[in-house]
């Protein structure tokens, strides 16, 4: 069976940067942008999305539920 | 009837959803009363609940009206003391509900006796904030009854907590006392209550912070605007005597009661006294009473406490006419004859 | 919608994963109907806004949002009524329970829950609290515990723990002086009128997932009207411990859970 694989669209502007997901998420599929949002964060974003298998623990940690997950099998 | 239990038999004819209270006496009949008449299960429904103090017990007034019930609670001044916080944010939050002071001797925790000390507490705002309590003062056990609806009419007509200050005397007075028939309660919710959010509307939430210092302002503005129109048509005043008075007495509540037989008494020796009682002590019937202060040689405050009233009767009057006081306190009851040699020695000054 | 997916240093071609994935479909995780869209006022890694998220979802999938009124307090959470997509009321310090019992007494069909910081429900509310407790009122306490007050900038609460410093114990919490970490809700659990006391955390997606269940939980055994259910969930308070969002966690987990251990408390005896 083909490994699940996944997206996720994190709101730029919403985001706050608190890392949280980065640390959550298993595949090290997330990091903080080098770019700032109207708040003044660096938000989160991915850099890994082909290891992304959409199991939402990222999602499952963000406070302020910015996250909305992708996953197709 | 006892005029505790006269408040009592009216929240539940009245229609009422929900008493929360607190043992404290002179007022303990009241949650007696309801308890044994147990009407959530024998007569209207409405809701009986010992709190675990008058500060749980106001809160729970919150929550119930909220949710666009009508709730009440009552106490006697300590408890009143503990009930001003959820009072400024019952009225803060334009929540409307019932309040009853069945008042005693103080500060502190004072006397168990009749006392009328809780006016300044009562009609300038107990708690924090700039909010106003319409305020009604009954001297009869038949008033205790009646100021129950009409206390609920004006809470639901204004959005506006509403107090009924009474006092020992009036409470624990026993008189016949004409019942009106049960009303039903309320099926129909306020739309602005919490009710559970339907799809079809925004959610309604209760709530008095704002953050925003422009944003309370105009909610202050708001609230004065209100007071005003409550200003405007809610006084209440009952005159005795005044047509003919060269003095005037103003007091309210007991005071009122033991002033009509000043009254008899001073007749009988030729002094042509009258009586003038604000029924709504907030607002104060200022204006009427500086119409009849025009025409009369002294205006005579006379109260149980060591002189509050006093003070709005002075503005109302506004040197028309000399004002004096006389008040007892401690929980100490004037006789007629003790307030009338006090008129006449003020008299032949 | 204002996403962004940059291309850094991989080797994928970013857009047409986006065409394959993205799709109504394939949604496994979105924000609940039961929160506004309001941005929460919490700080970054605030574990406030994942109990605020669970309980929305909670409402969302077991379809009462229309049949909730939530009690929200002063503490940090004092905003709660501008989160939730429910009919809220606000308030004042600590008198939550109070006003929940008048809701819940009078509107006795809804579903009833308060959500409390432990400033507000384990000091200055701790009458209300044990009061509402031992009546059974059928309401839900949804309890943060984060071992300080947050709001008024990082002061001593009654579940600080010992030594742990806060700006009214600057040099650590001293037992002689301030007394024990209070543990409020092992204090209630013991009383007839709970039906099921809980400690759960939001630290890790699994203890995320095990706070949601049991908040569900706590939902359910209100419609069963079996008594009043306290779910305590242990929460980060970074900004004033003074730590990184993902550091509090771990500094929680090495420390807070010792004198707050997780788990369930009282479960309901009776199927």
């Amino acid at each position: 069976m083909a490994k699940a694989r996944g997206l996720v669209e994190i709101l730029f502007d919403t985001c706050k940067g608190c890392e949280l997901c980065v640390n959550a998420c298993p595949f090290n599929v997330l990091q903080l942008s080098d770019q700032v949002n109207a708040k003044g964060y660096h938000p989160s974003m991915m850099v890994n999305p082909e290891s992304c298998t959409g199991c939402a623990s990222c999602a499952m940690v963000c406070p302020d539920s910015v996250i909305t997950v992708y996953r197709v099998k | 009837m006892k005029g505790n239990e006269a408040i009592a038999e009216a929240a539940i004819r009245c229609g009422c959803d929900a008493y929360f209270g607190y043992p404290i006496t002179p007022q303990s009949e009241i949650l007696e009363y309801l308890a044994l008449e147990d009407p959530y299960n024998k007569r209207s429904g409405m809701v009986v609940l010992q709190a675990e103090s008058e500060i749980a017990a106001i809160n729970m007034v919150y929550g119930a009206a909220g949710c666009g019930k009508k709730a009440m609670t009552s106490s006697s001044s300590p408890g009143i003391s503990l009930k001003q916080e959820g009072l400024s944010y019952i009225a803060a939050g334009e929540l409307p509900c019932l309040v009853v002071n069945v008042s005693r001797g103080g500060p502190g925790l004072g006397s168990i006796q009749p006392g009328q000390a809780d006016y300044f507490q009562s009609v300038k705002g107990g708690g924090h904030g700039d909010y106003r309590l319409i305020v009604l003062a009954p001297n009869t056990v038949q008033e205790q009854y009646d100021f129950v609806d009409l206390g609920f009419e004006l809470a639901f007509k204004y959005r506006n907590p509403v107090l009924i200050l009474s006092d020992g005397a009036i409470g624990q007075m026993m008189e016949k006392v004409v019942l009106t028939p049960q009303k039903d309660r309320s099926v129909t919710l306020p739309s602005w209550a919490t009710t559970g959010k339907t799809p079809d509307r925004e959610r309604n939430r209760i709530f008095t912070l704002n953050i925003e210092t422009d944003v309370q302002e105009n909610h202050n503005r708001k609230l004065q605007a209100k007071y005003k129109v409550v200003e405007e048509n809610e006084i209440r005043y009952q005159e005795f005597k005044t047509d003919d008075a060269e003095y005037i007495i103003v007091a309210y509540g007991i005071s009122s009661r033991i002033c009509m037989k000043t009254i008899q008494l001073a007749r009988e020796k030729g002094i042509k006294l009258g009586m003038f009682r604000p029924i709504t002590l907030w607002p104060f019937p200022k204006q009427k009473l500086f119409e009849l202060s025009k025409n009369v040689k002294g205006i005579f405050a006379v109260e149980h406490s060591c002189g509050q009233m006093v003070e709005d009767v002075e503005l109302a009057v506004k040197n028309n006419t000399p004002v004096k006081f006389y008040g007892r306190s401690g929980g100490v009851i004037m006789t007629p004859q003790e307030v009338l040699l006090f008129i006449e020695s003020e008299m032949n000054k | 919608m204002e996403t962004v997916i940059e291309k850094t240093n991989v080797n994928v071609d970013i857009e047409a994963l986006r065409k394959e994935i993205i799709k109504e479909e394939n949604i496994v995780f979105k924000k609940t109907i039961g929160l506004t869209d309001n941005p929460l006022s919490y700080c970054p890694g605030c574990g406030h806004g994942v109990v605020h998220r669970l309980i929305g979802e909670v409402c969302e999938e077991m379809e009462i949002i229309q049949d909730v009124i939530a009690i929200a307090p002063v503490g940090c959470s004092v905003f709660a009524y501008d989160f939730f997509n429910l009919d809220t009321q606000s308030a004042a310090h600590g008198r939550a329970p109070a006003v929940a019992t008048g809701v819940k007494r009078t509107m006795p069909d809804k579903y009833v829950f308060t959500y409390q910081g432990d400033g507000d429900l384990a000091a200055i509310g701790t009458g209300e609290t044990i009061h509402a407790a031992n009546r059974g009122e059928n309401i839900t306490i949804i309890f943060i515990n984060n071992g300080i007050y947050g709001m008024t900038g990082g002061q001593m609460a009654p579940t600080t723990l010992l030594n742990m410093k806060s700006s009214t114990s600057p040099y650590g919490r001293e037992m002689d002086v301030h007394g024990y970490p209070l543990n409020i809700t092992d204090m209630i659990a013991p009383l007839r009128g709970v039906c099921y006391a809980t400690r759960q955390s939001v630290h890790t997606p699994a203890n995320v997932r095990k706070a949601k269940a049991a908040i569900k939980k706590a939902f359910e055994y209100q419609k069963l009207k079996k008594g009043l259910s306290i779910v305590e969930i242990m929460s980060n308070c970074n900004s004033g411990w003074k730590m990184t969002p993902v550091q509090s966690n771990k500094w929680m987990e090495e420390n807070m859970l010792e004198n707050f251990p997780l788990g369930d408390i009282k479960v309901p005896q009776d199927k």
